[in-house]
């Protein structure tokens, strides 16, 4: 009976070795250990052994039944496997194929290049400060240190409404009345970022365009704060490296008065077409508040000091892209809205 | 202003290169756009005397010329017709170069040899605007006594070069050549040389010729009166024509010029009368009288308002102050007495008047700035001399110098101490008194302060702020450090209504729509494109006085006309899908003389469908792909429970697709498919879908708290109900009735079919809903939330006679 139970087990383990799917091993499983199965059968047939024999061949059937459990369980895992790899390999996809659209929308790019500058001087503690578009001649000029009839109303020409209201040249007016409320309270710290409208349309210039001003007012702010300010900012803004100039310039609003350059942010200051060879670019006015533009604010001039500065966002914009047309900012062609 | 090298020669020795001087006075706020030097490119041009010309043997349009250019005579081929035998001309001998880049060679024409070329003005580098149309248009002809030989470059005056300035308008100064000239010396520490020109004159005296009456002294503050007799018209010499054609000027005659030379050199503007025409010789300096009228120098009839200041003599105006003359004093050929003007005008009154007659002049622009109010009679004998020493006529000795007040400089305190606070550096005293004293300032020391008097000239100068710029602009801004305000710190925070804008915009480019920036001004015409009525409250516009054109006239009432000039912009360019937002800001006029209500909208639109893909059908932008962002906007900013209730009665939206968007009872805006009329109007072939909301209003509505709901802990069981239904009953109804007949135990209900035509009867259609019920407190069991959805079928039954669809 012995020698049986070794050929079965034998017989089954050459079985399944053949066996070729999982099915195939199930019915060797079913024929040999299954309640019917083969070896079943033999261990039924245990009870016409003497009781010295039946032991002996009882372990030698458990341990022909756990060789053909182990080896039926190796070939099942064997053949798993096997299966699942024909079955991967018949659904494969093209992984090469264009994903499933999201429909993602975008910012304006000026918005963009906004939040990033106020980002910069939220960080440095300024606070953002906004003001009406269509402001009177007071807030827009008067309380700029430009009274009627200055020259220096040539640099910017206004749209008016009337004779006193008028769209704002600049958001200066926003420093004015931020400056009237807050007095005689310290410091000020403002940036205004804003529409602005003066009478061009070109290449380089549009009827409406984009400013942010910043304003610091306190004891003892001085010249050389504003210089490493904007030094910060520029760093900021157009990488560590960025190198900035300052050349004294005239604002009615300010004095000293500088026009703030970077190095070119094109060619790093080696010269290039966009610095015009210069390896510089102009991007920033700036200076210290006029004493008049304090004192009309409601602040002691001899005891306060503050710089402002100003920029347009559509020159810092047309930079960073390389954009070479100012009107395209405005044409919302999606094409090119889609760049950014 | 441009400014020749050679001439600030004349006032300062200047030891650097043209362009590092433009360098320097750029990063000491002269700010130089440019430097160009003049006849560049040309070489090889000389002098040459025309012996003779003759006809061409085999051409009838060209001449054969015999040109004595000193060391040989030079036969050479010319088509021009401005030449005759003895003219002085300048010659492009075999090799030269002309500005436009082209070398001459000898040449035959035609069988005849040609060795060189007459030259034009134009061939020298020099601007054809500032020759005349003869000059311009021929050959260059020199006085007749030109030496020949000789480079006509430099007799020419054409080896300079040209500083282009960009000035800011408080230097009027810089408006001549002594006062760059002074600039220079300052920058460079070299010693500045004023003119004090003198001439010989006449025995006889003015006085008793010449009286001037100033009875506007707040107009005009001096009046400088200079006599010059037996005066011989003619042109000018070469070298004072090359400068004035150096700044831009056209020489006219000997006269003319030295004023304007005179002018460019000193920053005073001057006028000469043709004494002999002057009633009297008597100048009455007043304001205009109504009625008065003048012909001034351009031929130009203009009337004068009250209030202009006007030259006069005893017959009326001879001149409008400091703006232009008048043809009837005009100096002519036949003038034989000049009265030369120089004198100082109030520089808001010049600017108003100039402005008022649309005539700015040279003049004017320099008068408007402020002038030298200390250099009137400086510039008056520099005239004169310059007259005389080109022997164009005789100077009377005196002159009239009327001043009704007195001139004098102001002074101005200096601290080191207040320097050192505005600029965050300490410059030594020393070091400012040595700046100040090299700007010609006039420096005293008291104590610890400089008590500074401001030359008449810097009119820019009156306050110390003044000074500390004038300070730290020569020692240079560069070499100021770089630091930080100390003080409070501050913390920089946006407003809730500032951080709502980011937010917004972020949320809505995600959900795909592109932001768009437009133009705050519109076309009056866009309220009849947007179908509006004729009193609707959009139409009351600000209208600009002075717009571009009529396409940007008037203010935004609204953002819809501009957001759909965007898609038809679009559109044309075929981009023909698309959804764009903006929030901007719109006007409400208060009245023209108050400022308008801004208010700050959100709007959208789209048009056509969002691109498919090769396993996604292109999705239109239609009116619930709107709703559908909107939805996820009003989620994502936690508003209050929102409605859209049917809008038939808006002009600009389809009346059966529109909705009217509320929450709290307060309207937000408005959602919809733009009317048919409108897109016909705008010729947009497209259907259009759009949203326009109240910013701050959306705003008010928002941010309600986020509050936590416990997790279901027990299984949840959901049912299908299909319901056949009227289609004119608004989905909102019936989500409300099921919501009501559910009870606590529904917990959420959502559409998930909807579904007419075959097998549904004409006008209903049939809905198909997913009910969900769940108890906080225990496993719901079927039959409960059979009967539940039971109760939902039979009150949507009661309600709107819904059947239930098997």
């Amino acid at each position: 009976m012995r020698d049986r139970l070794h050929e079965l087990g034998e017989q089954a383990c050459r079985r399944m070795a053949e066996a070729a799917s999982l099915e195939e091993l199930n019915e060797i499983r079913v024929r040999f250990l299954g309640k019917k199965g083969e070896l079943t059968q033999i261990l039924r047939g245990m009870g016409r052994l003497s009781a010295e024999e039946r032991p002996r061949v009882g372990q030698v059937a458990n341990e022909i039944r756990a060789v053909i459990e182990k080896e039926l369980a190796v070939r099942t895992a064997a053949l798993k496997k096997l299966a699942r790899e024909e079955k991967l390999r018949g659904e494969g996809i093209d992984v090469t194929l264009p994903g499933t659209p999201v429909r993602r929308g975008g910012r304006h790019p000026l918005n963009v290049v906004l939040e990033e500058i106020q980002d910069i001087f939220l960080g440095l503690g300024y606070s953002i400060a906004e003001g009406p578009e269509i402001e009177t001649d007071y807030y827009n000029f008067e309380a700029l240190n430009l009274p009627k009839d200055h020259p220096a109303r040539d640099m910017q020409d206004t749209f008016f409404i009337s004779g006193e209201i008028l769209l704002r040249t600049q958001t200066s007016p926003v420093q004015v009345r931020t400056m009237e409320k807050t007095a005689p309270a310290l410091p000020v710290k403002i940036i205004a970022p804003g529409k602005v409208y003066r009478r061009d349309d070109d290449a380089t210039h549009s009827p409406m365009f984009n400013q942010v001003e910043g304003l610091a007012v306190d004891r003892r702010i001085t010249f050389c704060d504003l210089k490493g300010t904007l030094a910060h900012f520029a760093r900021e803004m157009f990488g560590g490296k960025t190198k900035t100039r300052f050349r004294p310039s005239y604002f009615p609003f300010t004095e000293p008065s500088a026009e703030v350059d970077v190095s070119c942010v094109i060619c790093g200051g080696s010269g290039c077409r966009v610095c015009s060879h210069t390896g510089w670019l102009e991007i920033l006015g700036a200076g210290m508040v006029h004493p008049r533009v304090l004192e009309v604010s409601g602040y002691n001039a001899e005891d306060v000091t503050g710089f402002a500065f100003g920029m347009g966002i559509e020159r810092i914009a047309m930079l960073k892209y390389g954009i070479d047309d100012m009107r395209l900012l405005f044409e919302n062609d999606l094409r090119f809205l889609r760049q950014f | 202003m441009k400014v020749s090298y050679k001439w600030l020669q004349e006032f300062v020795d200047i030891d650097i290169s043209p362009q590092e001087l433009a360098d320097r006075l750029t990063l000491a706020g002269i700010t130089v756009e440019g430097v160009k030097e003049t006849g560049a490119g040309v070489s090889k041009v000389i002098t040459g005397r025309i012996d003779s010309i003759d006809r061409h043997p085999n051409a009838d349009k060209l001449v054969v010329a015999s040109v004595d250019v000193g060391a040989e005579k030079l036969q050479i081929i010319t088509a021009a017709t401005n030449v005759s035998a003895g003219d002085v001309i300048p010659v492009a001998v075999e090799g030269a170069k002309l500005a436009s880049g082209l070398v001459i060679k000898r040449a035959r024409l035609r069988g005849v040899e040609s060795r060189g070329m007459m030259c034009s003005g134009q061939e020298l580098g020099i601007d054809p605007k500032t020759m005349s149309a003869e000059q311009a248009s021929g050959i260059m002809i020199l006085p007749p006594g030109t030496p020949i030989g000789r480079d006509a470059r430099e007799i020419l005056g054409l080896d300079d070069y040209i500083l282009e300035l960009d000035l800011t308008p408080n230097r009027g100064d810089c408006l001549s050549i002594i006062g760059v000239a002074r600039e220079a010396a300052a920058l460079l520490g070299k010693s500045f040389r004023l003119p004090q020109p003198a001439c010989a004159e006449l025995a006889e005296n003015i006085a008793g010729q010449v009286k001037v009456d100033i009875q506007d002294p707040d107009l005009c503050r001096r009046f400088v009166g200079r006599l010059i007799k037996n005066v011989r018209a003619g042109s000018s010499p070469l070298w004072m024509q090359q400068r004035l054609r150096a700044a831009g000027m056209r020489p006219i005659n000997n006269i003319v010029d030295v004023t304007n030379y005179v002018m460019l050199e000193l920053g005073q503007p001057m006028h000469a009368f043709d004494y002999n025409l002057l009633h009297d010789g008597h100048i009455i300096v007043r304001r205009v009288r109504e009625g008065e009228k003048i012909i001034t120098l351009d031929g130009v009839a203009r009337d004068l308002t009250p209030g202009m200041l006007a030259i006069t003599d005893p017959s009326g105006p001879v001149a409008v102050a400091g703006v232009m003359g008048g043809q009837a004093t005009e100096v002519t050929g036949k003038t034989d007495t000049i009265l030369l003007e120089s004198a100082f005008f109030n520089p808001v009154s010049i600017r108003r008047t100039s402005k008022a007659l649309g005539l700015r002049s040279e003049a004017s622009l320099r008068f408007e700035k402020g002038i030298d109010i200390g250099g009137c009679a400086r510039a008056a004998d520099r005239a004169a001399q310059l007259i005389v020493e080109m022997g164009s006529g005789e100077a009377v000795a005196g002159r009239v110098d009327q001043a009704p007040e007195t001139i004098t400089e102001r002074v101005v305190q200096f601290r080191p101490s207040r320097a050192s606070y505005v600029l965050g550096v300490d410059i030594p005293r020393e070091t400012a008194c040595d700046i100040l004293t090299g700007l010609q300032f006039k420096v005293q020391q008291a104590g610890e302060e400089l008590l500074v008097t401001v030359p008449t000239h810097r009119v820019d100068v009156g306050l110390e702020v003044d000074l500390i710029e004038e300070v730290a602009r020569m020692y240079g801004y560069n070499l100021a450090p770089e630091t930080l305000p100390i003080g409070g710190a501050t913390s920089g925070m946006k407003t809730k209504e500032q951080a709502a804008v980011t937010r917004v915009r972020s949320q809505l480019a995600a959900s795909g729509l592109f932001e768009v920036m437009t133009y705050s001004f519109v076309h009056p015409r866009v309220f009849d494109l947007m179908n509006l009525p004729a009193d609707s409250a959009f139409r009351n516009t600000l209208n600009l006085q002075n717009p571009l054109s009529e396409e940007y006239a008037v203010m935004r009432t609204m953002l819809l006309p501009c957001l759909l000039g965007v898609l038809v912009r679009n559109y044309n360019r075929r981009v023909q899908n698309g959804a764009i937002f903006e929030i901007g800001r719109v006007f409400k006029s208060r009245g023209l003389d108050t400022q308008p209500e801004e208010k700050t909208v959100l709007a959208a639109a789209a048009m056509g469908c969002a691109p498919g893909s090769w396993n996604k059908a292109p999705a239109a932008y239609d009116y619930y792909y709107l709703k559908g962002v909107l939805e996820d906007l009003f989620s994502a900013l936690r508003t209050a429970p929102v409605t859209f209730r049917p809008e038939p009665a808006d002009p600009s939206f389809h009346p059966g697709r529109a909705a009217a968007i509320e929450a709290d009872g307060v309207r937000l805006g408005i959602l919809g498919e733009l009317h048919p009329d409108l897109l016909e109007n705008y010729e947009l072939p497209v259907k259009v879908t759009a949203f326009a909301l109240d910013f701050n209003q959306l705003l008010a509505l928002s941010g309600r708290p986020a509050a936590f709901i416990p997790l279901p802990k027990y299984p949840g069981i959901e049912r299908d109900l299909a319901i056949l239904v009227k289609k004119d009953i608004p989905a909102a109804s019936i989500f409300a009735a099921i919501r009501e007949a559910g009870g606590k135990l529904l917990s959420d209900v959502s559409l998930f079919d909807i579904y007419f035509g075959e097998q549904v009867p004409d006008g209903l259609q049939s809905m198909a809903f997913s009910l969900k019920f769940q108890a906080s407190d225990r496993t719901l069991t079927d039959a409960e939330a059979v009967e539940r959805t039971g109760a939902v079928a039979r009150a949507l039954a009661d309600k709107f006679g819904a059947e239930l669809r098997s």
